[in-house]
């Protein structure tokens, strides 16, 4: 798998390029000066303990809070300089997947799929919607779910479904908030096998954000180590994880308990 | 200006934080006008908020109308017998109704029903990154979620309001009609012989401004819930309590140039 990944990776084509990001809220400074670049195909999964900014990170590069300083490119665009159509514009060549799945509750899983194609697209035809949708749900297997409502559905369900949304606006960019968080290993592992799905497939470059090693050594071809707003050490699992840095070292203990 | 350096906040934090608020329902409301009128514009959602107001608080309006019809008429008629001046009720209640009580009553009732609804709603569509999720997929939140129901509220509640007049005469009929020979046709015309075309006027006005009062401080409310659950009750609570407020506050304001207008 790891070959097949390393194949489509184009190192030559940064598709996210950040430097010297600083992010507070208040008196609390969550980011400090982030330097960071995705490349087109590839995965990064960033790790952390909960509250060092991971999600803050995400949600600066779509655009959904403001840097305080620094520079975010994203597919070419600094992001924080985009009028709200040009935004928009770019928001449609990037899947957000949140760690809540945030499925909208009043619409069952066909009408979830399909709101942002019909809001995004002109002149689309019940047919259009209807293969699209199809084709979202064949690609993360819940075909017969399309009636249900999201509150009949399993965490692990609206996980899928919430990526599935994402993926019908067949997006260059994933930006995966907590994908295994409150699943149970089996259904966790079939997430993973969804993310890889989604690299090949849709040949997406993708920000994991994760606490979870499994996820992280499973999905990531690199991966980066979030703390006290800045990145400890960025580079393959396993040369993050031979330091011999304390923090690094706790982490890893907790998670593949020895 | 040595006094204000170093310091947290300009004033006061409740001060400071009264001042934001106030800044930050300006600019919600400007907001509103400013998407209100650009593409797109969503009709189908109008549509269907508009049926979820009127429909669903039409029960609710068409029994509080008949029952305040049937009340104040009841508790008119000793005073106007006193004076010999029962003939005079259908005017009277007419204009009660509907210069007054049809808007108000309306106004209120949906400020409970629909304005708590609308801060419940996008309440807990803003705790579960539901309006995230709509802004990540290049869809503008606030002219989906806020512009559609405002305007579901503007044009419904005044709709509702001259039903509400309505239900709210016959209520005071079927009381007459209880105690003396009268018809239908005959009260009705009674009623509104005393009531001009600005009586109308500004209650439909009135209607409209309470309207929309109740879906944008519904939608301000649930917009910038904040602290979970817990936030999509207080933004359901406060949506209430504030349009309410500002409905009795309206009210002074509209009839006091009302009636400027009417001895002008």
């Amino acid at each position: 798998m790891d070959e097949l990944k390393q194949h489509i990776i184009d190192y030559n084509k940064p598709v996210i390029s950040i430097s010297g990001l600083f992010k507070s809220f208040g008196d609390l400074h969550v980011l400090k000066g982030i330097d960071f670049t995705l490349f087109k195909g590839e995965n990064v999964a960033v790790l952390g303990k909960s509250g060092t900014g991971k999600s803050v990170l995400i949600k600066i590069i779509v655009g959904l809070l403001k840097p305080d300083k620094g520079e975010v490119i994203v597919l070419g665009e600094h992001v924080d300089k985009l009028e709200r159509k040009e935004l928009d514009a770019l928001r449609l060549r990037i899947g957000f997947s949140f760690q809540s799945s945030a499925l909208y509750d009043s619409m069952n899983v066909y009408q979830n799929l399909a709101f942002p194609l019909i809001m995004n697209v002109k002149n689309l035809s019940k047919n259009d919607v209807d293969s699209a949708v199809e084709e979202v749900l064949e690609a993360v297997g819940l075909q017969d779910k399309a009636n249900q409502l999201p509150s009949d559905l399993s965490g692990g369900q609206r996980k899928r479904i919430g990526i599935a949304r994402t993926l019908i606006l067949k997006p260059e960019i994933m930006l995966y908030d907590e994908p295994t968080s409150g699943l149970d290993p089996i259904t966790s592992s079939e997430i993973i096998e969804l993310i890889n799905e989604v690299q090949q497939k849709y040949n997406t470059s993708s920000v994991i954000i994760t606490h979870d090693l499994t996820c992280a050594k499973n999905t990531g071809n690199r991966s980066a180590i979030l703390l006290d707003g800045k990145f400890l050490k960025v580079g393959t699992f396993e040369e993050v994880f031979e330091s011999d840095d304390k923090q690094i070292r706790a982490f890893y203990n907790y998670n593949f308990i020895q | 200006m040595a006094i204000f350096t170093n310091r947290k906040y300009l004033f006061s934090k409740g001060i400071d934080q009264y001042f934001t608020g106030v800044q930050r329902a300006y600019s919600f409301v400007s907001l509103f006008f400013k998407e209100a009128f650009k593409r797109p514009f969503h009709l189908r959602e109008v549509i269907n908020q508009s049926f979820e107001v009127g429909l669903k608080s039409l029960p609710l309006i068409t029994l509080t109308g008949f029952i305040v019809g049937v009340v104040f008429t009841k508790q008119s008629r000793p005073s106007l017998e006193d004076f010999g001046a029962t003939s005079w009720l259908p005017s009277l209640i007419g204009i009660a109704i509907v210069r007054a009580l049809g808007p108000l009553v309306t106004a209120l009732i949906c400020a409970g029903k629909v304005g708590s609804s609308i801060g419940a709603e996008l309440g807990s569509m803003k705790v579960t990154e539901q309006i995230d999720a709509m802004e990540v997929s290049a869809i503008n939140p606030f002219k989906y979620l806020v512009v559609t129901r405002v305007l579901a509220t503007t044009i419904t509640i005044p709709v509702l309001s001259l039903f509400c007049s309505f239900v709210g005469l016959f209520g005071s009929y079927v009381n007459v009609r209880s105690e003396e020979a009268s018809s239908l046709i005959s009260f009705y015309q009674s009623a509104f012989s005393t009531i001009s075309f600005l009586d109308i006027f500004t209650s439909v006005t009135k209607a409209t401004v309470y309207g929309f009062t109740i879906g944008i401080v519904g939608a301000y409310k649930g917009f910038n819930a904040i602290q979970g659950t817990r936030g999509v009750g207080k933004a359901a609570n406060q949506a209430v309590v504030l349009s309410m407020f500002l409905i009795f506050l309206e009210e002074l304001v509209i009839v006091q140039i009302s009636n400027w207008i009417r001895y002008f």
